[in-house]
């Protein structure tokens, strides 16, 4: 029972992570933002921020193409819907886009499936490292943990973004590294025992894990990735009638509660 | 998935007004018509209550709710999460942009809703059993599964920071201690001490929060939700009182920030050339 680190703290704020000196420079993990960072690629920058690595060409494009590939600007897509619905009530477009991004960390699409399926694939790498066997190691998981993630869709059986990606990843020459073949042994062994198909979670994964991002640092660098999708379904809501986003019939609301009753 | 667009609700109901079927004649919740029964009858607490209970609660219960909204109505400029929604105040942001920042911060694991989670997730699992809260706390810290939220990196419902339970967090957990006989809200404030030994640091407010929601019967996922709700009015409030102060008198911390790794200056490029 201490508050010794609020006494520690309380005035000051020593970092390696950057500050701003206003008028002069601002310094991003060392490095003068706009003499040394300014001709970098965005997402350079940003891994760079996230993680203090500097990552190669190939790495980094194929890092954006996750973004790119999961641009759905779909309003029928959760997130996007989200912003839709902040544009048809005429919200803003960053409380709108932002209120989208905010569902981001789902537990049935998003940051908790893909987080968890990159645990799964390094603790799964180390296991085989170490002499286990990959179907011992699947059903494992399955009885402690009830679910693989990257395995299965929740709309769909064929997820276009598999092969998309992976021609991509062959063009970035980043398609035999040793967890994207893990990736597809635990697919082979799931199809042909339990009838699950492969999402783009798992290549997208497979493939953060031979760029050899942590859990944190995959975390932090999807949480702004639907953006692409959420922010045209907002424009698209907000340029149509005021309220004219699937509006909802009194009637299309099924109750199934208690019946009519007096306080 | 059903290609109409169709919502399955035990908590609400509407009819129709004769011209118009998207306006409701009649809202009714868990059976009762809101606007033609409840509204004047039913209290804030007693219809927050029966929303997430489906039941009006009793007498007893709808005062320990209020009493709850009360404590966490506002915990003052140095709460985390008020402080975020000050930050967005200051800077004339919208006021959803402010409460958002509230609701981000205030959802931690450090005096936030999801450390309210994982206490009432103690409670339900522990009871009120020293030893199984022993065995619970330690599970819980033990655990280091990956996900969204980090590990648990101390007791939920406790001050890794506390010097001693502090007054008001003695005072709000005598004071709700009266309502619910035999309840989690008694037994923690009969066995404080003990607990926090084997937590090793002060209860806090969000143990109180998390007794509270729990002896009301709330899940852990309700609890989560309510806490979050219940702590908005003070955040909204001191976010327009920064604004209305304005940023020069808002702490500005650039000075206090030491760079260990700043390469120094680089110099800025003359603007002579642009006309400038």
């Amino acid at each position: 029972m201490s508050n010794s680190q609020l006494q520690a703290h309380e005035n000051n704020w020593q970092t390696r992570i950057g500050k701003a000196f206003l008028c002069d420079r601002a310094v991003l993990r060392g490095k003068d933002l706009h003499h040394e960072l300014g001709d970098w690629n965005w997402f350079a920058v940003y891994l760079y921020g996230i993680t203090g690595r500097e990552f190669a060409e190939n790495q980094i494009k194929m890092l954006a193409y996750f973004w790119i590939a999961t641009s759905y600007a779909d309003p029928s897509i959760w997130p996007n819907h989200v912003a839709a619905l902040g544009g048809t009530v005429r919200s803003t477009a960053s409380l709108s886009c932002m209120a989208g991004l905010a569902l981001g960390e789902a537990s049935i699409y998003g940051r908790r499936p893909e987080k968890r399926a990159l645990d799964f694939f390094y603790r799964t790498r180390a296991a085989l490292d170490n002499g286990a066997a990959l179907a011992e190691l699947i059903e494992r998981e399955l009885i402690e943990r009830k679910t693989i993630y990257g395995y299965g869709r929740p709309l769909a059986k064929i997820d276009e973004r598999v092969p998309h990606t992976l021609v991509m990843a062959k063009k970035l020459g980043l398609d035999d590294g040793k967890y994207l073949q893990l990736a597809k042994d635990i697919y082979h062994y799931l199809k042909n025992n339990k009838g699950l198909s492969i999402n783009i979670s798992a290549i997208n994964t497979a493939l953060v894990a031979d760029i050899g991002l942590s859990p944190e640092e995959y975390q932090l660098f999807l949480t702004p990735c639907f953006i692409t999708g959420i922010a045209p379904c907002y424009v698209d809501a907000r340029d149509k009638p005021e309220g004219a986003f699937f509006p909802v019939r009194c009637r299309s609301i099924d109750y199934q509660g208690k019946p009519k009753r007096v306080w | 998935m059903a290609d109409k667009q169709v919502f399955h609700s035990h908590i609400w109901q509407e009819d129709a007004e004769e011209n118009n079927p998207f306006e409701a004649k009649a809202c009714y919740c868990h059976g009762f018509d809101v606007y033609g029964d409840l509204l004047g009858k039913a209290s804030w607490s007693e219809y927050l209550y029966l929303l997430f209970k489906g039941e009006r609660p009793s007498p007893l219960q709808a005062q320990l709710l209020e009493s709850l909204a009360v404590a966490f109505a506002n915990r003052g400029p140095r709460d985390h999460s008020i402080r975020a929604a000050m930050n967005g105040g200051v800077g004339g942001t919208t006021a959803a942009g402010s409460l958002m920042a509230a609701l981000a911060v205030g959802a931690g694991q450090y005096g936030g809703a999801h450390e309210v989670f994982l206490a009432v997730n103690i409670w339900q699992r522990a009871g009120q059993d020293i030893a199984q809260w022993q065995t619970v706390i330690q599970q819980l810290l033990a655990d280091k599964t990956v996900d969204i939220w980090q590990p648990m990196e101390h007791a939920p419902g406790f001050d890794p920071n506390g010097e001693s339970c502090t007054t008001p967090t003695r005072q709000t957990l005598a004071y709700l201690s009266g309502f619910i006989e035999g309840g989690a809200l008694q037994w923690l404030n009969h066995h404080r001490e003990a607990l926090e030994e084997l937590a090793t640091c002060p209860l806090s407010m969000t143990g109180v929060a998390a007794a509270a929601l729990f002896d009301l019967g709330f899940s852990a996922e309700q609890a989560e939700m309510i806490f979050l709700l219940l702590r908005l009015p003070g955040a909204a409030a001191h976010a327009l009182e920064q604004q209305a102060l304005g940023w020069k008198k808002f702490p500005f911390i650039a000075s206090m920030i030491e760079l260990e790794n700043d390469p120094g200056s680089l110099g800025v490029p003359s603007i002579e050339e642009f006309g400038l």
